[in-house]
This record gives structure tokens, sequence and C-alpha cells, in this order.
């Protein structure tokens, strides 16, 4: 049609994903990439482990209490002559299977509970806000102990009751986002352009709102890795299946004969919930910078 | 001239809720607009502008306001009472609109080219590949150089007025019968904003597309606009072809703003009259409504009638309306 172009200069820059920036972001924070290598090692010690390493965890292998490092036994043994090695590979593919369901699931209901609170406002979020406020204010840890005495010890319902209880962080943070997003023009561009409600809220302002989500959700996983040791620590668990947190519970009564029994697996959970912290604090910034740029 | 009005609009009424009641935002609004006419708005904030534009697209901010009277025929179909599904398919459609802040008016997660297509694949029902390349036409067609690759730019990695150029593409992917412009310049450079204009002139020729300019800007309604609307606390109060409005205003708010222009009233008058300022500012909503001459606080004309009833619509010859007791007196 028109050539009107050539007062314009071309632009040098070359377009570049936003994601090629976060990433870079993420490099930049050294403890970010550590936390991320370590948790990388872990994930795949967990998928691998198990089978390379070939001992079973539930067969008692040797005697009792035997010290790590000796008689080949790499960690040692538990109270009833378990290899503890093994029993900290299975208890990975426990512990990070519960904390990444979990948090999906903690931020699937809170995505949609503050996105619809902070998109619709007027009665619809204050229902929804009192009700993440009830939420809140449960006493998490005896709250989920209740599912799990109710509906028995399975891991889907240690699962479900994780999740159930740590959703109102990314309901709060979902709708503080929304509640400012969808005052911005875009929004309204976009809705003076024909989008429709639905679209509104998952196609315009919930990909803007993703940065902070996905770093709380990052930190959940964590926060639901510990939560499952909680619970089986004290017993909340499925008896017959390995976890970290089961390994120190049932080692518990023998703390002060070998403590390494109860060390190493807790050193595990450190470990792991540490890594998932730096990743989540390198997500961090590695998407807020972008945001303050736009 | 006689060709059918594309849209018009008739003794529109939108009503907002206050703390202190319902309040007439748009009191009595009627025009209308024929295919590729320029329609400018002009009139200081908060004087009914951009709620006439958010009526028009079916946007009036909910729940407090709504359209309590008038209709708006877009080609015979009242909009007024169309429902939202049906709006749905209208907006962004057969009208669309460009924003004042082409900053924060683009979606910062996708690119140009995604943004535009995706409403060519939700409008027009095209095929992914096909929309892209429409997009990348109506990229190349704004002036945007290298339109393939900047398809494929994020809006923060393009300057302001490559933005706009943007969100006019957009607005106009789909060929909409009415473009409403509100602002669409005031956050740009001075020489970006006459390439802005140049660009709108020239694809409304092209397109046939008609025109509402939202404005307060007076140099900018002589420069793109054939007929203006003055707007006062939510009425009319002029409207006419803009030179004959220019050249002889009959409502002293208009010549109270084209006395603001300093270049413009001299062209004109070929004199140079003291740049004057309104004096005063905008009646508070609760007074919007009111049987009187809502101006009349600011006008030196103003007498006891202009503040016990509201000045009735007079014609002063092709089409000039203006609001006034005192239309005769106005010089």
């Amino acid at each position: 049609m028109t050539d009107i172009s050539k007062p314009l200069a071309p632009q040098i820059e070359k377009p570049r994903p936003p994601l090629a920036e976060a990433v870079e972001m993420f490099v930049r924070n050294r403890a970010a990439v550590a936390g991320l290598v370590v948790l990388v090692l872990i994930v795949l010690a967990a998928i691998f482990g198990p089978s390379l390493y070939g001992t079973d965890p539930y067969e008692m292998v040797w005697a009792p209490f035997t010290p790590p490092g000796s008689e080949g036994y790499l960690l040692g043994t538990d109270y009833l002559g378990r290899d503890l090695f093994a029993g900290i590979l299975a208890g990975a593919r426990v512990s990070l299977t519960i904390g990444l369901a979990a948090a999906f699931m903690s931020v699937f209901i809170g995505i949609t509970v503050g996105a619809v609170a902070g998109f619709f406002r007027g009665w619809v979020e204050e229902v929804l806000m009192r009700i993440t406020e009830f939420f809140q204010v449960l006493p998490t840890l005896l709250f989920s102990m209740v599912i799990v005495s109710l509906f028995g010890a399975s891991f889907p319902i240690i699962t479900v009751a994780i999740g159930i209880v740590s959703w109102t962080a990314v309901a709060r943070i979902t709708r503080a986002e929304f509640l400012r997003i969808r005052e911005l023009e875009y929004v309204m561009a976009a809705r003076a352009s024909g989008a429709g409600n639905f679209r509104l809220i998952f196609g315009v302002v919930l990909p803007n709102a993703l940065p902070p989500i996905i770093v709380q959700a990052a930190l959940m996983v964590g926060t639901a890795i510990l939560f499952e040791a909680g619970l089986s620590f004290l017993g909340l668990t499925d008896p017959n299946v390995v976890s970290w947190g089961q390994i120190i519970g049932s080692n518990r009564p023998y703390i002060l004969d070998a403590n390494y029994t109860v060390t190493l697996p807790g050193l595990a959970i450190f470990v792991t919930v540490l890594a998932i912290s730096l990743v989540g604090d390198g997500l961090n910034d590695a998407l807020n910078p972008r945001l303050r740029a736009r | 001239m006689d060709r059918e009005p594309i849209l018009d609009v008739k003794g529109l009424r939108v009503e907002l809720s206050t703390r202190n009641g319902v309040v007439p935002v748009l009191d009595g609004l009627d025009f209308s607009l024929r295919a590729s006419e320029t329609l400018a708005f002009v009139g200081e904030s908060g004087c009914g502008k951009s709620m006439t534009a958010l009526a028009v697209m079916g946007l009036v901010p909910q729940p407090v306001g709504r359209i309590a009277a008038g209709s708006i025929c877009l080609d015979g179909e009242d909009l007024a009472s169309a429902t939202e599904a049906r709006m749905r398919n209208v907006r962004g459609n057969d009208v669309s609109m460009i924003f004042q802040e082409p900053m924060t008016a683009l979606n910062p997660v996708y690119t140009a080219g995604e943004q535009i297509a995706e409403l060519l694949r939700r409008h027009q029902a095209m095929g992914r590949r096909a929309a892209w390349e429409h997009a990348v036409e109506m990229l190349a067609a704004v002036g945007i150089p290298d339109p393939r690759g900047r398809a494929s730019a994020y809006p923060h990695q393009m300057s302001g007025g490559q933005r706009q150029r943007v969100m006019i593409a957009m607005a106009l992917a789909c060929r909409p019968k009415v473009l409403i412009a509100d602002e669409p310049t005031t956050a740009l450079d001075v020489t970006v904003q006459a390439q802005i204009f140049e660009l709108l002139k020239d694809l409304r020729r092209e397109t046939g597309t008609a025109l509402i300019l939202i404005t307060h800007d007076m140099g900018v309604v002589a420069e793109m606009a054939e007929r203006m609307i003055v707007m006062y606390a939510g009425r009319k109060v002029e409207d006419g072809i803009v030179e004959d409005v220019i050249a002889a205003p009959k409502h002293p708010y208009t010549r109270g703003l084209i006395s603001c222009v300093p270049h413009l009233a001299e062209v004109l008058t070929e004199e140079r009259p003291d740049l004057t300022e309104v004096p005063g500012v905008v009646p508070p909503l609760t007074q919007f409504g009111r049987d009187m001459c809502l101006f009349s606080s600011r006008c030196v004309l103003a007498d006891d009638r202009c503040r016990t009833a509201r000045p009735a619509d007079r014609q002063f010859g092709m089409g000039h309306v203006a609001a006034c007791w005192h239309a005769e007196e106005v010089a």
C-alpha cells in the first residue's frame, strides 16, 4: 500500500525471544546454576539410581546399624539391616514425585482461584478470598494429617492433602498480579478487539502474570517435599513405600546410637530443598528484570 | 455528503453510578458518520469523548456504567441492544480502536505478528499460515521496515512510533467499518505524530474505513477531520464541518478551545488575538445532567436563562449545530 517507511530508521536490534534473556539472567546467578546442577543430579539419581545401584531398599541385606563405608555398604544399614543408600535413592523418587505433584496441584488451584478473583473482582473476589483466608489460617500440618487419617495414607491422598493446604500463596500472588495487569491498557485493547473473558484471563493476563507464579511454584516443590517428609516422619505415609521422611521417622528411636540413619536422609532433604530454593531464587532474578524492562 | 451514514448514534445516554447517585456522563448525544469520513471529538478531559468511544465499542465500564437510552446503529444494527456475544464479533472486526499509549497497549508477551494473526484467526477464521502472512502484509501496509522480520519482534523491542503502527495494523487487519482512535499520537514525538496521521489518512482513503478521532488538539482536528463535535460535560455543544466551526464557532466553549491554540487563531483571523485560556474547570460529575447550560459557570455570556434551562440545539446552516442561548453573540 503506502510507503512512508523511509523516515523510520530500521532498527539494528535483532528480535530476541524473552526466553533467551531470561536464560542469560539465570546463568549470571552462580548459586542458582549450582542449585540447578545439584537438582539435575538428584533427579537423575532418582530416575536411574535404583536400577543402577541394584540393591533392593526393602530387603535386609546386612546386620542392622552397619555404619557407613563398612562392608561395601556405602551409607550403612538401618535398624532392620536395610541398605540406607538404596533407601535414599528410592526415597528420592517418592519425595520428588510427591513434591512435584503436590506443587502442581496447589499451583493449579491457586491460579484458578486467584485468576478468577482478580479478574472478576466484586463479590466473586470477596467469596474466593475469604475461602483463601480460611485455608490460610488452618493449621496446615494438622489439617493434612486429618485428611490423611480420614482417607488413608496412599500417595494420591498425601499429594492432595499437601496440595490442598498450600495453594493459598499462589492464589494471593496470582490475584495481586491480576489486579495490577487487568487495569493495563493492553487488556482493554484486547477486549476492544473482541476477546472474551476466557481469552482475556488465560491468553492475555495470565501469561503476563506468570513470572512470580513460576518462582512461587518452584519454591512450592521444596515446601511440598518438606511437608511430605513431615507427614511420613509422623507415620502418616504408606508404610510399605520408602520415602525420606519415612526413613527418618522409622529410625528416629535409634538416633543416639546410629545418628547417620537419620542424618543422611535428612541431608538428602536439605540438599534437595536448598537446590530448589536456589533455582527458585535464580528464576526470580531471571524473570523479574525483564518485567521491569517492559 | 448524502450517503447513508455507516454509524448513526441517536439520543445516546450513558449513566454511571457514583457515590452521589446516578450521573449521565453522556447526555442525549446524536451524531452520524459516513464511510471514509473523519469525525473528530474535541473537549477537555472528562467531557465524555472517551466514553463515547467506549459506548460505541460496547465497553461502558461494568458494573458502574450502562447505556440508559438511545441507539448506536452500525449499518442498521443497533449495537446498544446487541448481546455481549454479538459485540465480541463486532469489536475488532466491524469497529476497532487504537489506544493512546502505544507503549502499553500491546501485549508484551506476544510478538507483533502473533497479535495481529490472532485477531485474523478469531474474526476471519483464517488458518495459522494465512493469518501470519496477512499479518506481515498489514505490517508492510503500515510502513514497518522489514515487516517479515519485525513480525517476530516483541513490543519492547520496538520504538513508540513502530508500536503505534502495529496497533494500527491490528485495528485495520479485519477491515473495520469504523476505526476509533483515542488520542492516537499524544504519547508520540511530533515528527512521528505527523507520520502516523499521514498513515491514517492514506489507509482511510484506501479502505473506506470511517474514522472517529478523539483528541484535544485543535491543530490535529484541522489537519485530519472533515467534521468535528465539541463535547462538554457529557453533552454535545457544537457540531459541524471543521472549517465552519473553526472559522465561526457558535459556542463560547468552542471559541475558547480555538483561541487556546496560538497559530491556528493567528492564521484564521489574520490579527493576533491574545492567547486566551478558558477559565475554570469542567464541573464535577454531580452537576452533569442538570437542566442548565453546564458551561455557564465558566462563560462570560452566561445569564439566568443559562443557569436554569438547558440550551436546545440550534441550526446554523449546513449541519452546523450549537447548543447555546447566546450563539449569535459569540464571535
